[in-house]
């Protein structure tokens, strides 16, 4: 599973600013079905983080159970991974953090292991806003244990057994807007154009960032009578708003038109052009996001990009006021009070 | 007759929850305490807020048996729903302190026992304005009772309302009014009446009077824990409560910017997660939690031993199962905390037995935990946690660096001279070399994973490979065996056949229960447990006596089951003495119970 991917690599691939090749983003080969849309979204973060010229082992992969939560072993082969268990991602994304403020976290996780499993500890993380992006790969079904409904799945919608679902779905985006998460996109694995540049504003935003990518199981759940199949999504996405990333320090070229293009700066000095393709959405703003999500649900329509910004929240770490120096750099010198002040101490138990 | 002696008696509280008694009581033991006299208080309390029954034992004894003896002499009776149990359970001879605002009624007809009538709410209406300091303040009244009762040194205790309320001296001083009006109302009417009499003693040296929470805060301050994630839960909230406190004054940078991380979780899973993730980035992180969450813990637990994660886990037991009684104490987390999780797991525990080992052992956690990459439970309990204890004050030598176990830095990934893997016993003692995340540009990353994985951390469902990795693991547990601290064994007669093993909060009882039996003639070696897995030395002390007693707060003998089923003992040889109701250990129901055990079998009925 962790063999390397064969081939033959040019001499002259493209480098990026850190003189890394995308090649050095990459992972282990995948041992997802063919075709899986867990695949692309892979693809998509290696491109991601290659065009953002991030040190790989700047980056920390973390994950939960499920066949989603496999793929950080088929990219970022150089950076530190963690496969947690089930539902739990959150949490260890939140120690690590913790521990150590300056790595980018970027943890992926699916639909039964976000919605179902790790409801709890989903909206807490979404609370907290740690700082990282977390991915979920949505195929509305749980792919591991073959094919069963997930939380996410659309009422009446059908998988490969062929029976509708009949529960009410969650909608991830939705929830984390409506509680107070800083960055909430939507992509689908079958539209790279649209999510290597999610990846990378969300990987600019500073605080949590949600990017819910529809990613179809074209094992279990890429039916005709399905909603998260590669037909159903390409026939009903459309988006908030085209848009382009202009990552920190690069030079802004491009002129825009008054009005129709909104600009918002993110953390690390990147900015995000949105050119609107509905005048009425401000995705700076919560409540319109969330309308915006239940007029597109109710025309049966799936709506895609970035779905709320907002660049203004502090952070765990600044909630909780913690130094600026990482806590696992932190020495005997900087930690212990040492043996006269536990003798003065004492004093007040006496 | 009376009951009488000087600095030997057991003192009952019997108060209302939520009344103000607690800190009125702590005053009372404190400044037994500052006699230099040993005494051990109990809290009683209920799961609740306000309005139940506490009581607040403090024995007294000179001698310095600190286990609770059972049964008391003396009961300040403030609550009306006890009063009748409180007045039947006095020890014959015994003293019984009410507030006279109400008379007792007619069915309280002792005639062994001495009454104290106080009139506590009528001194206190008539001196003080606000009601809601006059409730307090009856508190503040028996206790002055009490010192001119037994003859106490009065200063001690307005030292101790002065020392108090230092930076508010106006709130001290109803609190010396209330004193003087008890001890003077008792002058006045009680000359003479108690035998039983606490006198400056100088048994007590540099001793402190600390509960075991606080001690083990103190332990993760000093072990340099910077990471902790919680979960609310009795009785180990006030671990993290203290290490909050404690962090907030000694861990602060240049910008009063804090050098800890701690963050009240949704839940133990994520509390335990968030140590975990932490720890697998370099970080000294804890949880403190107690039965219900180390239930929840389990899965974790197992990922920590497979994928081989240090964390410090504080478990502070109570009475289970399932809620049990939360507010009760136990030693009944054992089993399931040896092998929590499922497949083939194994955890470090540690059992410390009064507040210096709560901070010795667990500063001493992190070191093991970091040396085995493994989690560490500190096996503590509501007796130790939240009551007082006397112990000597922890010291820490400021010599002392902290193992961080084998972890590889970047130079040292640069030099090794070959593939490096996650996995890979390069030394023999089944620990292996782990990397922090960040730490080299090119070198040293790894997958970390729950599911099977070789020596370089890759996934693998090969047989071989897979149960290479366990046996490895079974080996890193040998090594675990001579890091851990070894029991304390006294050998008191190399002929006797009896041994008895205690561990924990059961520890001061037993000694007593054991010294009592002594003076009977029954001579028993002890060994006392400080961690698992066990050494040679566990097995060799069964070995050597024909019969051991297990003495333990749980029914169903969990450290005896543990101990036959990790030494191969006969299951025979080992006997349970248990203790469960919830309350401390007593030394007489660990006497008794071995008295009976002894008596010849041809008694009647036999012991079936
Ligand atoms: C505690 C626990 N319960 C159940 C499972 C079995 N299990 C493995 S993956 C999975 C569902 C995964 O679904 P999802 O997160 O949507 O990932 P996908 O495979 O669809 O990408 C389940 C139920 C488990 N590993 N752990
Ligand atoms: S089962 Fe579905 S989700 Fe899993 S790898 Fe196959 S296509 Fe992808
Ligand atoms: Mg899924």
């Amino acid at each position: 599973m962790s063999s390397p991917r064969p081939g033959f690599r040019h001499p002259d691939l493209p480098k990026n600013d850190l003189g890394y090749t995308r090649r050095d983003y990459e992972g282990a080969a995948s041992t997802l079905c063919a075709g899986c849309g867990h695949d692309s979204i892979s693809n998509a973060i290696i491109n991601a983080c290659f065009e953002l010229s991030l040190e790989p082992s700047g980056i920390a992969k973390m994950s939960g159970i499920g066949c989603s939560s496999k793929t950080p072993a088929y990219f970022l082969g150089k950076s530190h991974g963690f496969n947690s268990v089930h539902g739990r991602m959150p949490s260890i994304a939140t120690g690590a953090n913790m521990a150590n403020r300056d790595l980018v976290y970027i943890g992926v996780s699916g639909d039964g292991d976000t919605a179902s499993i790790g409801m709890g500890q989903f909206v807490h993380i979404v609370r907290r806003n740690l700082n990282m992006v977390y991915i979920v790969m949505n195929n509305g079904c749980y792919g591991l244990t073959k094919g069963q409904d997930s939380a996410t799945a659309d009422r009446g919608s059908a998988g490969k057994k062929g029976r509708p679902n009949p529960f009410e779905s969650i909608d991830l985006c939705e929830l984390a807007i409506a509680l107070g998460a800083g960055f909430v996109a939507r992509g689908f694995s079958g539209d790279k154009e649209q999510l290597v540049p999610l990846l990378k504003a969300a990987i600019g935003h500073r605080g949590f960032a949600l990017v819910d990518v529809i990613s179809p199981c074209v094992t279990f759940n890429n039916t005709a009578a399905s909603t998260k199949s590669y037909q159903w999504v390409r026939d009903h996405m459309e988006a908030t708003a085209t848009f382009d990333f202009i990552p920190p320090r690069k030079e802004i070229t491009t002129q825009y038109e008054k009005g129709t293009t909104q600009s918002v700066t993110l953390h690390d000095g990147g900015v995000v052009h949105l050119h609107k393709c509905d005048e009425s959405i401000d995705v700076t703003r919560r409540r319109c996001a969330i309308d915006a999500l239940e007029q597109h649900r109710e025309k049966g329509r799936l709506l895609t990009g970035i779905l709320h910004i907002n660049e203004t929240l502090k952070d765990t770490h600044e909630i909780l006021e913690t130094t600026e120096t990482r806590l696992n750099t932190l020495m005997e010198k900087d930690l212990c009070p040492g043996n006269r002040v536990l003798q003065d101490m004492m004093e007040n138990y006496r | 007759m009376k009951l009488q002696g000087v600095n030997d008696f057991v003192i009952r509280f019997a108060n209302v929850n939520g009344s103000g008694s607690a800190s009125a009581n702590a005053l009372f033991a404190k400044s037994v305490f500052r006699l230099g006299v040993p005494v051990s208080p109990k809290n009683i309390f209920p799961s609740n807020i306000q309005g139940l029954p506490t009581w607040y034992e403090v024995r007294i004894n000179e001698k310095g048996n600190l286990g609770r003896r059972g049964g008391y002499d003396v009961v300040v009776a403030m609550n009306g729903q006890t009063l009748k149990k409180d007045y039947e359970d006095l020890a014959p001879g015994g003293y019984f302190m009410y507030d006279s605002a109400r008379q007792l009624p007619a069915d309280f007809a002792r005639d062994d026992i001495t009454l104290i009538d106080m009139p506590l709410t009528q001194i206190c209406n008539r001196e003080f304005e606000d009601p809601k300091l006059r409730q307090l303040l009856k508190n503040i009244v028996y206790v002055g009772a009490l010192a001119h009762l037994f003859d106490m040194e009065f200063s001690i205790l307005t030292d101790s309302i002065l020392s108090q309320y230092k930076k508010k001296p106006k709130l001290g001083e109803p609190n010396i009014k209330a004193l003087e009006l008890g001890f003077e109302y008792a002058a006045a009417h009680f000359q003479d009446t108690c035998q039983l009499k606490v006198k400056r003693s100088n048994t007590l040296t540099r001793h402190i009077l600390m509960d075991g929470n606080t001690a083990t805060a103190l332990g993760a301050l000093y072990g340099g824990a910077t990471v902790a994630g919680w979960y609310p839960i009795t009785p180990s909230t006030s671990v993290v409560e203290a290490f909050d406190r404690f962090t907030g004054q000694y861990r602060k940078d240049e910008s009063g910017k804090k050098k800890v991380a701690i963050l009240q979780a949704e839940d133990e899973l994520t509390a335990l997660g968030i140590a975990l993730g932490a720890s697998w980035n370099g970080a000294r992180a804890f949880t403190a939690t107690s039965g219900p969450g180390i239930s929840l813990m389990n899965e974790f637990l197992g990922l920590a031993y497979f994928a081989e994660i240090p964390v410090v886990l504080i478990d502070v037991q109570r009475t289970g199962p399932s809620t049990g009684m939360p507010t009760r104490t136990q030693q009944s987390d054992i089993l399931l905390c040896a092998y929590a999780s499922h497949g083939d797991t194994r955890h470090v525990l540690l059992f410390p037995c009064d507040p210096k080992e709560c901070f010795d052992m667990t500063a001493d956690a992190f070191d093991l935990a970091e040396r085995l990459q493994t989690p560490v439970i500190i096996m503590s309990d509501l007796d130790l946690g939240m009551n007082d204890h006397i112990c000597l004050p922890p010291e820490w030598d400021d010599a002392r660096t902290y193992d961080r176990g084998k972890v590889l830095d970047g130079n040292q990934l640069e030099s090794l001279t070959e593939k490096w893997g996650r996995y890979l016993d390069k030394d023999g003692d089944g620990i292996c070399y782990r990397t922090i995340p960040g730490t080299h540009p090119k070198l040293g990353s790894y997958f970390t994973r729950g599911s099977s994985h070789d020596e370089f951390a890759a996934y693998t469902e090969d047989s071989d490979t897979y149960q290479r990795i366990m046996l490895r693991l079974g080996k890193k547990w040998q090594t675990a065996k001579g890091l851990v601290p070894k029991p304390e064994i006294q050998i008191s007669d190399a002929g006797s056949g009896y041994g008895a093993v205690f561990f924990g909060t059961s520890t001061q009882a037993s000694r007593e229960a054991l010294e009592t039996l002594r003076s009977q003639g029954i001579i028993i070696n002890t060994m006392r447990l400080r961690g698992f897995p066990f050494q040679d030395e566990v097995r060799e002390f069964i070995d050597r006596h024909n019969t051991v007693f297990v003495i333990e707060q749980n029914r169903d003998g969990q450290m005896r089951t543990l101990l036959i089923n990790e030494c191969a003992i006969r299951p025979d040889k080992l006997v349970s003495v248990t203790h469960f109701d919830g309350l401390p250990i007593t030394a007489g129901h660990i006497s008794a119970s071995i008295q009976q055990i002894l008596k010849p079998q041809t008694q009647k009925g036999g012991a079936q």
